[in-house]
């Protein structure tokens, strides 16, 4: 037992040991190559925002909505990884998951019971759509984290559809459940008389503010950390041997980001099921 | 120096817009704060509560949101 366990400490040890090597010498080849660039690029010259450019993947005509653009490869690479996942995943169907299938069925419960939870046993039905969009922006948050990729979340074009079809959906929902009696959910009977036409004005208003603060919330969370990361590196580019500070903040940042690319997915999928939970029990 | 004072009024509304977006991180830390309290007082019943702590960390950022947005339209929009 003794020397088994000298043992496993001794190659822990040597793993760490290996590790730091590995990151020191990462750290030079980084350093060297900011040296080799330097000369050309002198001055402070940051352009944070150039990476959210939308440019077509063949030649250099306009960009129409039928162009294939770095956003289309993006996205259908975001697509085409969940779908590999899932077909992985569902493919053994063993009693002792492999690790594929443990994933998926990991965020298949995960998201099951955000549902169930939140809006209710009633909302089951519309678990699908609620996973795929959450698979997809999960996705395209994590992939938007591979350096020079792209990040099709930070654009408000893309998450604004995603919200818009959530929240027509959920009003025609609402409706077609509840009939008329849907709009009770304006009409807040547990405030005193007079203050209720005040309150259905307030709740009218935020009720169509929805869509803005769902899409916006996640386009700017990814954007403004993929703005600070380039503002980072762009220090690095200017500071010659001091450059060892901001690329410890971009390491530092860029852990923050994987953080916020997860819960940003899980915020965005969680509002969906409390807007879903209004639409079928609207009654306060 | 160019531009125009307009632009100027622009750039100074967005930088004040931009305020908004720190005071939303006060009310989120506020809810945090108070769920890490709440949940200190009673461990057991803290993890059936963390998905009301993200929606009121969510509605609690969406008026900083706004502010935002308000920056980006005074940027890029007006």
């Amino acid at each position: 037992m003794a020397t088994e366990s000298t043992n496993s400490s001794n190659t822990t040890k040597s793993g760490n040991g290996r590790m730091i090597a590995f990151g020191l010498i990462a750290l030079a080849v980084v350093l060297y190559i900011l040296g080799l660039t330097d000369s050309y690029e002198s001055g402070l010259s940051i352009k944070p925002m150039d990476q959210f450019a939308v440019y077509p993947l063949f030649g250099d005509g306009p960009v129409r909505w039928y162009t294939p653009t770095n956003a289309t490869l993006w996205m259908g690479l975001a697509v085409l990884s969940i779908a590999v996942l899932m077909v992985m995943g569902t493919g053994g169907r063993a009693v002792i998951p492999s690790r594929s299938q443990s994933m998926a069925e990991l965020a298949y419960g995960f998201i099951r019971k955000m549902v169930e939870d939140v809006a209710g046993k009633d909302a089951l039905p519309y678990f699908p759509y609620i996973f795929t969009a959450f698979l997809f922006i999960l996705f395209a948050n994590f992939l938007a984290l591979i350096p020079t990729s792209f990040s099709p979340t930070s654009h408000i074009a893309v998450t604004v559809i995603l919200a818009l079809t959530v929240f027509i959906s959920v009003t025609v929902i609402g409706f077609v459940k509840n009939g008329a009696t849907f709009l009770s959910l304006f009409w807040v009977t547990s405030a005193p008389l007079v203050l209720r036409p005040i309150l259905a004005v307030i709740e009218l208003i935020s009720y169509f503010v929805r869509p803005v603060s769902h899409s916006v919330r996640l386009a700017g969370a990814v954007m403004a950390g993929h703005a600070v990361l380039k503002v980072f590196a762009g220090f690095a580019g200017v500071m010659g041997a001091a450059s060892v500070a901001p690329i410890i903040g971009v390491i530092a940042i860029y852990g923050l980001e994987v953080l916020v690319a997860a819960i940003q997915a899980y915020v965005f999928t969680i509002l969906t099921c409390v807007y879903l939970k209004d639409a079928l029990h609207p009654h306060h | 120096m160019e531009g125009d004072i307009a632009q100027m009024g622009q750039f100074i509304g967005a930088g004040i817009a931009g305020l908004g977006a720190g005071l939303a991180a006060l009310g989120v830390g506020n809810v945090a704060g108070n769920f890490l309290a709440g949940a200190l007082r009673n461990p057991s019943a803290a993890a059936s509560q963390t998905a009301t702590l993200f929606i009121g960390i969510a509605f609690a950022e969406a008026l900083g949101i706004f502010a935002f947005l308000t920056a980006l339209l005074l940027m890029f929009a007006v």
